[in-house]
């Protein structure tokens, strides 16, 4: 049985899938999102091991209050431990046990997607972190490319897995209103998203950054106000829509043209 | 059958006093949601304004606006008061007029004094040489038989809170007796019990003859308080206004005769429904017509007022007076006891805006009906005045028709009685356990001279043993001053209206209390997990400590320390067990300081967990502040591991959270596809 590198465990999750959770803190994350809240997180190395019998034996222990709810990874970067994950929900979809995923998909191989198979086996939910639909936006936000991530909503779609789509809204300037629509397109094209939550960028991880000595990346950037996650994400579902409109409309071509 | 008895199904209550029975026999279980609910009238709001406005001038005035210096309160000491005769549904004040505290000194007339005295107001001097010279108060009484040891720890304050010079409170009559049978058919039970006693005058048969006439003259003084205000209330209520009216006046005499710590109402919605559902069937009274009596009688209650000292409300972080009404809670038969009054009773949150007072309690099952629950969430949610407590655990000791007095205390409505008393500092007995009986902040020797701990590093088991020969003896000074407490109350502050309305043969539960145990748990956590360092003054006495290295810390559903809690609250409980209880009261313990945790710190010296000398303890039974780190479950699993059969008084735990953390509203799950249809929708048209 492999064990995981864990960070934390947090017992009264309410805001990281359906109904009040368990939800795990995974060490380590090669995104390294600006506005990330959890850079205590990103480190390989640190955090302390645990086997996913020690997980699944501190929930049932508590097990009373978790009716409605589950178990919930999260990190850091989940699929950077992909195997003990794996052994993670499997245990615990044998124990009934609700599963849910929370990652960027950042390390999804689209090569070689087996790995990732083995645990999607033993997913009930996808929350699934699309930052930015723009690949230089993207880069600058968090470091990386998100060729990989969207390949990874997509396999996603194939295998019809359900998602929760999250995004973090910061301002008009790195999330301008087009960007929203396009990222809104692209969700539209999806068949297994079953909600969007747009959040509201906060600074509460400033503290945290000031005591692993590192400067805040988006110093001097106010939070955003929950208004404008609102506005931002009927942007997001105006782009959803116009594309569920045209498949509609060639879904009918087609079929007249059938007759 | 009696006119006023039409329409209830007959049963065991029509032949003997059984208002359970008669709850069982007539209640309508209510299912559905709020929407029946009916807003404020116009007299209510104009009522509440007037409330509004004598409340903001008695903050003015500095917290009261008017007392009581000569009239010394009794169920028929002053005239009518009204806010507004014309407007009022219910009626009564516990003086002539609203906002007026009322004196009372047979608890002690130093007390009563001094409640005047730092208000502004100065007892009358004969009144004061009366109870002085001639009539002797419990306070009084009380002293005149404590022992030097229990002064010394009432006044280290390891044993605090101790209702010596007050009412003790904590009693719940039946007031609903009043409603359902008129006091007439009340004295007369009465008097039969009288008439039945033993013969031979052994000195609890003329103790029990005594008391017995007491509650009877009591009954007499209720209905001519009845009288005042216009009412005849020696036979029964005949409608939901009437049955809301003697219900309080029943209320209403006894806190004219007691300012007790807490005086609570019972659970009387869903008795009141049953009146209201029959007056609804036979077209008597209007939705809006019931909701006004009630809004009207929770607004008497929420102007229950007492003279009290600067003091006691430090204690107590304000000026509470623990009106708890329990309501909701599942029967014994599988029925839930949501009625329409349930949610009418909680929707005067709404029609009189938010209040502490009266504390409205719901007795939560898991089997309550779906709507009561989101009905009871949502009022949560608008007023954060709704306190909730575990039915299902309560109900296997108590059954389905027990109350809540103050904030935890269970007990059978008029046939279960509890004797109040204080809490034992059991952070503070580990630094007596330490120091060999010596007061850490005085330097005094209070407990035994037992012999100090002499290690400059604590060891885990020297500690634990010389610990429990402390709690041993503290239990027992504990419990013996609680005997005298209890034996003066009952002899010089008898509470006999409440008492009228109980059984002849109640049960007494010798309520003890618990304070500090999260420190202690933590403390010994720390001697056993950490190495802790005994800081010594220049008199050998352990006044600080140092913790080098970490320890599990109660709180974290970590069973080291969750099990050390256990410990303690079993051992404590054995030792209270072990000594002789006055009127042979079943002892409990509670572990419930939800306000005076700030006190109890203020008073005990650094212990050995890094708590520093000063520092306030957790309240109740909750972990130490910002030392519960794995989230909310986690902290809440370690308090519910203590053992309820050990705290049967009760176990608090004090939870803020901010709405946030309790999850979202917009997400859930399927919900999106809907809204893109409607959005396209609403883009069609």
């Amino acid at each position: 049985m492999s064990e995981g590198r864990i960070h934390s465990l947090e017992s009264f999750g309410t805001v990281d899938g359906p109904g009040v959770r368990l939800v795990v803190f995974v060490q380590g994350c090669p995104m390294r999102c600006r506005y990330c809240h959890n850079p205590d997180t990103w480190r390989a190395e640190g955090g302390q091991w645990m086997s996913p019998e020690e997980i699944l034996q501190t929930y049932k222990r508590n097990e009373a209050f978790y009716r409605g709810g589950g178990i919930t990874v999260t990190g850091g970067e989940p699929l950077g431990q992909t195997a003990f994950v794996r052994e993670l929900f499997a245990a615990a979809k044998q124990a009934g046990i609700h599963t849910c995923l929370d990652t960027s998909g950042i390390l999804f191989d689209p090569e070689h997607p087996e790995g990732v198979d083995a645990l999607l086996s033993v997913t009930d939910l996808v929350l699934l972190d699309l930052k930015q639909i723009d690949p230089e936006c993207h880069r600058w936000l968090t470091g990386q490319d998100n060729a990989r991530i969207l390949a990874f909503a997509r396999y996603l779609d194939v295998k019809q897995i359900p998602v929760w789509i999250r995004h973090v809204y910061i301002n008009e300037e790195i999330n301008p209103p087009a960007q929203l629509f396009a990222l809104g397109e692209f969700l539209g094209s999806l068949h297994n998203v079953k909600a969007v939550d747009v959040l509201a960028y906060h600074t509460m991880g400033i503290s945290k950054y000031e005591q692993l000595g590192l400067a805040y990346p988006l110093a001097g950037i106010p939070q955003a106000t929950m208004e404008q996650a609102r506005q931002a994400r009927s942007e997001i579902l105006k782009g959803m829509r116009e594309v569920r409109r045209k498949e509609k409309a060639t879904n009918s071509t087609k079929s007249s043209e059938g007759c | 059958m009696e006119e006023c008895y039409k329409g209830f199904v007959e049963g065991v209550w029509s032949r003997e006093i059984n208002v359970r029975d008669f709850i069982q026999k007539n209640y309508t279980p209510y299912d559905g949601d709020d929407s029946f609910l009916a807003g404020p009238s116009e007299a209510t709001l104009k009522l509440w304004d007037q409330v509004m406005e004598l409340s903001r001038q008695e903050r003015e005035a500095g917290g009261v606006l008017d007392m009581d210096t000569k009239i010394i309160s009794t169920i028929t000491s002053h005239g009518p008061g009204y806010l507004n005769s014309d407007l009022e549904k219910i009626v009564g004040f516990q003086t002539d007029k609203p906002f007026k505290r009322s004196l009372q000194p047979y608890g002690g007339i130093r007390m009563a004094e001094k409640a005047c005295k730092d208000n502004g107001y100065e007892v009358d001097p004969e009144v004061v040489d009366f109870f002085t010279v001639h009539r002797k108060t419990h306070n009084a009484g009380v002293f005149d038989a404590y022992t030097p040891e229990m002064r010394a720890c009432r006044s280290s304050h390891v044993i605090t809170g101790l209702p010596d010079a007050y009412g003790r409170g904590r009693i719940v009559g039946d007031y609903r007796r009043i409603a359902l049978y008129g006091v007439d058919r009340l004295i007369q039970d009465k008097q039969h019990q009288k008439d039945s006693t033993r013969v031979i005058m052994y000195s609890n048969v003329i103790r029990e003859r005594e008391e017995l006439s007491e509650q009877i003259r009591a009954l007499q003084e209720l209905k001519k308080l009845g009288e005042i205000y216009g009412y005849d209330i020696s036979r029964p209520a005949k409608d939901t206004k009437e049955a809301i009216q003697w219900l309080y006046f029943g209320y209403l005499a006894a806190v004219k005769e007691q300012n007790g710590a807490a005086m609570s109402l019972g659970r009387t919605s869903t008795f009141i429904d049953i009146y209201a559902q029959r007056d609804l069937d036979n077209g008597v009274y209007t939705e809006a017509e019931i909701q006004e009596f009630i809004d009207h009688f929770i607004m008497k209650l929420r102007l229950v007022k007492f003279a009290r000292t600067p003091e006691y409300n430090e204690l107590f972080s304000g000026d509470p007076t623990w009106v708890t009404e329990s309501i909701g809670g599942v029967g014994i038969d599988g029925r839930h006891l949501v009625t329409k009054s349930s949610f009418r009773y909680l929707h005067t949150l709404k029609n009189l805006g938010t209040a502490p007072e009266p504390n409205l309690t719901v007795l939560w099952s898991t089997r309550l009906p779906q709507n009561f629950k989101r009905f009871c969430a949502k009022t949560s949610i608008e007023s954060s005045s709704i306190q909730y407590e575990n039915d299902d655990l309560m109900r296997v000791t108590h059954g389905d028709d027990y109350t809540i007095a103050c904030c935890v205390s269970s007990m059978r409505i008029g046939k279960e009685m509890q004797f109040f008393g204080a809490r034992a500092n059991l952070a503070k007995c580990l630094l007596y356990a330490i120091n060999g009986g010596v007061d850490e902040i005085s330097g005094k020797q209070v407990g035994p001279e037992y012999r100090p701990i002499t290690s400059e590093y604590l060891d885990y088991d020297e500690v634990m043993h010389k610990y429990k020969q402390m709690m041993k003896w503290l239990a027992q000074v504990y419990v013996n001053a609680l005997n005298i407490i209890h034996y003066m109350h009952d002899k010089y502050c008898y509470e006999k209206l409440q008492m009228a309305l109980h059984d002849k043969d109640v049960k007494r539960w010798f309520a003890t209390g618990i304070a500090g145990l999260s420190v202690v748990a933590d403390s010994l956590s720390a001697i056993k997990y950490a190495k802790v360092k005994a800081i010594r003054n220049e008199q050998g006495i352990v006044v600080d400590y140092e913790v080098e290295g970490d320890f599990p810390k109660y709180g974290n559903d970590d069973d080291r320390v969750d099990a050390i809690a256990s410990e303690i609250v079993h051992t404590f409980m054995t030792y209270i067990k072990g000594n002789h209880t006055y009127r042979g009261g079943i002892p409990t313990t509670s572990i419930l300081t939800i306000t005076s945790n700030v006190v109890y710190g203020k008073n005990t010296g650094s212990t050995p967990d890094g708590r520093k000398k000063g520092e306030p303890f957790a309240p109740g039974a909750n972990p130490m502040h910002k030392r519960d780190s794995h989230g909310a479950v986690a902290s809440l699993a370690s308090v519910s591991k203590l053992p309820f059969a050990d705290a049967q008084d009760g176990i608090s735990n004090t939870f803020s959270i901010i709405p946030n953390a309790l999850g979202k509203e917009i997400i859930t799950t399927g919900d999106l596809e809907v809204e893109l249809e409607l959005d396209e929708i609403e883009s069609n048209e």
